[in-house]
């Protein structure tokens, strides 16, 4: 390996260790050995005790509620290797925002990319909630209430079980799946005109590909449907399920949007970065954003925040916020193990739990800031590439992630949690 | 063909997007609508960032902007063919 002299050679001079020609090439990492058939029909995974198939292997720290993140992050801290999930809120929640709540941590722990769980609550009654919650997947999950034992003993014992659950999932061994194990999510942010033209599409044409094959699909963000609405209603599988989907945006314009608003939100939607990227308006950024469906793919069931599909493989519309680390903290909470996140200005985010695959065509975020970009698309605007070519750019990348590859997100420590609220605790 | 200055999504539409850093008023751009790989010349009437959006006829106060051949709001103030549209001169018709 010439590893080492590969770094010295980059060593001290910033813009040379920026400039793409540097960002890969020289350290080619041999691809797994894969058993039979083609390179893009099957990932080495881990298959869990429910059947569902993760593409990481995490052991967690889940707080109920924000008084318990100093116990989880300390446990992180005695166990190398495990992966405490801080967040902001949990306590005197209630009604659907509490339901909310619950569905985004019971998932968070649920989904397959997650072998093991430790929960630690201020108290054991909502923390007992969210352990039977995770508990019906049949992983390994134990609670802890902090109350009555104070931060030391509690992070003590927790600390016990993490290393027992550590050394366990560490000795789970991969095995062959297929593609249509895979839940893939997405959603855009920092987008502008390129996002449309682009990296939207790319995740569309890889839809287009996959969701056939039976692969689960999932996209949101209701505001950000403003202005093609029309378009996204005659995308539903069914008119029964364009109409349900209709009436839950309609009543996201009523409800939330026309009650609160103070202006034409023109300094929120689009944002001040959508803006900068010379996007104008919301019906502008909405055609771009439902690019991310491809052609071909209709909806076949519309989700509630943080729910599982139950209607089968397919595509699956979730209603969320725009905010990308809201948005995709839900996702994950739905089951999703990759999400594809198409940027043209250049959104850094990540999640602790499910890998974050970003995707641009804007040559300028290319060149300023590639060390947050797994996918280069920005051959579609010199017209040097196609967009099926794009697909498979990503299709490629999307197997070579669920292989163990880290993202780029992951590779830069990005770990964005953002719970969901509906309204104001009590 | 040579490397674009202008990407257009469909016929229809009355604005374009700027693919290229650097884009200097008086460029005679090659603009390609995407949808049916056609391609036209327009010259540049200002220097336009990469990203933002050209006018490809003249368009008046009040007119539709057309893209992705759908409708993306209105302008408010008159814009000539070549020039930048952004949010100086156009708005959205929706909150």
């Amino acid at each position: 390996m010439s590893i080492v002299a590969n770094f010295d050679l980059v060593k001290g001079d910033l813009d040379a260790i920026k400039g793409r020609e540097i960002a890969a090439p020289e350290f080619k990492v041999p691809m797994i050995k894969r058993p039979s058939g083609s390179a893009l029909d099957a990932f080495m995974g881990w298959r869990r005790e429910n059947g569902r198939v993760g593409v990481r292997n995490h052991v967690v720290l889940l707080p109920l509620d924000d008084l318990s993140n100093a116990a989880c992050e300390a446990v992180a801290n005695n166990v190398k290797g495990t992966l405490a999930i801080p967040h902001a809120y949990g306590r005197l929640q209630f009604g659907e925002d509490l339901e909310v709540h619950f569905r985004t941590l019971i998932g968070t722990g649920s989904n397959p990319n997650v072998a093991a769980v430790v929960v630690i609550g201020i108290e054991e009654g909502w923390t007992k909630r969210v352990v039977d919650g995770i508990a019906k997947t049949g992983k390994p999950v134990v609670g802890f209430g902090i109350e009555g034992h104070g931060d030391i003993a509690t992070i003590a014992k927790a600390s016990y079980v993490a290393k027992e659950f550590l050394q366990w999932a560490t000795e789970l061994p991969r095995e062959q799946c297929g593609i249509e194990d895979l839940w893939i999510s997405t959603k855009c942010g920092e987008s502008d005109t390129t996002t449309g033209l682009s990296s939207c599409p790319t995740v569309g044409n890889m839809y287009d590909k996959w969701i056939p094959r039976g692969v689960y699909g999932v996209f949101g963000e209701t505001s950000e449907i403003t202005g093609a609405e029309h378009l996204c209603k005659a995308r539903a599988a069914t008119p029964e399920v364009g109409e349900r989907w209709y009436k839950m945006w309609k009543a996201y314009q009523d409800d939330v949007i026309e009650a609160h608003k103070t202006d034409d939100l023109s300094d929120s939607q689009p944002t001040k970065g959508n803006i900068a990227g010379g996007l104008t308006t919301i019906e502008e950024k909405a055609l771009g954003n439902l690019e991310k469906i491809g052609r071909e793919c209709k909806f076949i069931d519309i989700l509630e925040p943080a729910e599982a599909p139950k209607s089968g493989p397919g595509l699956y519309y979730m209603d969320t916020s725009s905010a990308a680390a809201e948005c995709v903290t839900l996702m994950a909470a739905g089951g999703y193990v990759i999400h594809t996140f198409p940027t043209g200005q250049g959104n850094v985010i990540g999640n602790p739990i499910v890998p974050v695959i970003k995707i641009t065509g804007n040559p300028k975020t290319m060149r300023t800031m590639p060390e947050h970009i797994d996918v280069d698309v920005s051959g579609i605007l010199r017209r040097d590439m196609t967009i099926p070519e794009a697909g498979d750019a990503l299709i490629q990348n999307i197997v070579r992630t669920a292989n163990g590859r880290l993202t780029a997100a992951e590779a830069l420590g990005h770990r964005e949690f953002s719970m969901t609220k509906l309204y104001r605790s009590a | 063909m040579s490397n674009p200055h202008l990407l257009v999504h469909e016929k229809k539409d009355t604005v374009g997007v700027v693919v290229v850093e650097g884009l200097k008023a008086g460029t005679d751009m090659l603009g390609v609508v995407t949808h049916d790989n056609s391609d036209f010349r327009l010259t540049a009437k200002m220097d336009i960032p990469i990203g933002h959006k050209v006018a490809l006829q003249d368009i008046k106060a009040g007119d539709t902007i057309w893209k992705y051949g759908q409708d993306i709001g209105k302008a408010v103030a008159d814009v000539k063919q070549g020039e930048h549209l952004h949010v100086h001169n156009a708005k959205t018709k929706r909150w």
